[in-house]
């Protein structure tokens, strides 16, 4: 067989077959390559666009990464519905069938540690956002607005602008915070995300927190209606939950350090 | 305080879990794209076309 072998994810053998209308970064159907007691997720990528230096220049062409992630996210998702998928880092490509038995044989163990561990989780991103954070300031109008501002009232304006700006930052932190402890302690295990930029994800407000928890399925419901229930009364802060995800935060330990295995 | 839950995924959050989540395979393969975060991708072709949908030729499930 020509091309190369991208591979999605790491699972354990699973009986259900996934949708036959399924299709992979490259439009071929991903199928199960099993090695061992482990199961790969794999599908046959074109060399000429999978090779390194293909994909580098690839992946700073933003519509096809995002078309290859969301290929890559969807294949994900169809293993979520029928297993707990492993899922590894985008655009991990193998030569052939044979390149990827061998890294299965060698990471076997850990595999099935890591595996076991996220067996019957899922992932819930939790965002904070400030709304509005730098143009609370402009609301605050004189009352007789063309009457000629002194020196000292400019002054005394701008300081309550400022003070009122940083308050609801310190707010925000501080709710952040809070929900973020609620949040940890119920769930098995998180991992805090660098705050996404305003630019990128296109959406309203100032990114405080980007955090995601490890939640067993079971309890999904529930971890939902606390996210719910902290609510407080805290104007101009947003909430935005994810998911539920495979637990692609979950799986980072480097694999392939050997003694980096950290929490 | 509202609580948002998004339906369709946005691209952000995708990569932050693509990018800088998921296992990473290192040794003797061919290739591994470990290292690529969005520091590497244009910043400004990425803001730009942030909000335009970008087609998939590929059906969602």
């Amino acid at each position: 067989m020509t091309g190369l072998r991208y591979v999605y994810a790491i699972c354990r053998p699973f009986s259900t077959p996934l949708q036959s209308q399924l299709t992979g970064v490259a439009g071929a159907p991903p199928k199960q390559l099993p090695h061992g007691d482990l199961v790969a997720i794999v599908s046959n990528v074109p060399e000429e666009d999978f090779s390194e230096e293909a994909l580098r220049a690839h992946l700073e062409d933003l519509d096809w990464l995002s078309a290859t992630a969301r290929a890559h996210q969807s294949v994900i998702d169809a293993l979520t519905v029928v297993t707990s998928p492993l899922p590894l880092r985008l655009a991990t490509v193998f030569r052939d069938d044979s390149g990827v038995r061998m890294m299965m044989q060698e990471r076997e163990e850990q595999f099935l540690q890591t595996l076991d561990r996220l067996e019957g989780r899922v992932e819930w991103g939790v965002k904070v956002y400030v709304e509005n954070a730098g143009a609370d300031a402009e609301e605050e109008q004189p009352e007789d607005s063309d009457k000629p501002l002194s020196g000292r009232d400019y002054l005394r304006r701008r300081r309550k602008q400022r003070t009122a700006h940083e308050d609801r930052w310190v707010h925000a932190e501080e709710f952040s915070r809070r929900l973020h402890g609620t949040l940890s302690e119920y769930a098995e295990d998180h991992r805090v995300h660098a705050p996404q930029n305003a630019a990128l994800s296109g959406v309203s407000g100032a990114n405080v927190l980007n955090a995601a928890y490890l939640v067993p399925r079971s309890e999904s419901e529930a971890f939902v209606e606390l996210v719910d229930r902290t609510k407080d009364d805290a104007p101009g802060i947003r909430v935005e939950l994810t998911g539920p995800w495979a637990a692609y935060s979950f799986s980072g330990e480097p694999v392939g350090v050997p003694e980096g295995e950290g929490e | 305080m509202t609580v948002v839950e998004r339906r369709e995924i946005a691209l952000v959050d995708l990569l932050d879990r693509l990018l800088a989540g998921g296992v990473v395979i290192t040794g003797d393969i061919t290739l591994r794209i470990a290292d690529v975060d969005l520091v590497r991708i244009d910043l400004n072709a990425l803001i730009s076309s942030v909000n335009e949908q970008v087609p998939s030729p590929w059906e969602e499930p």
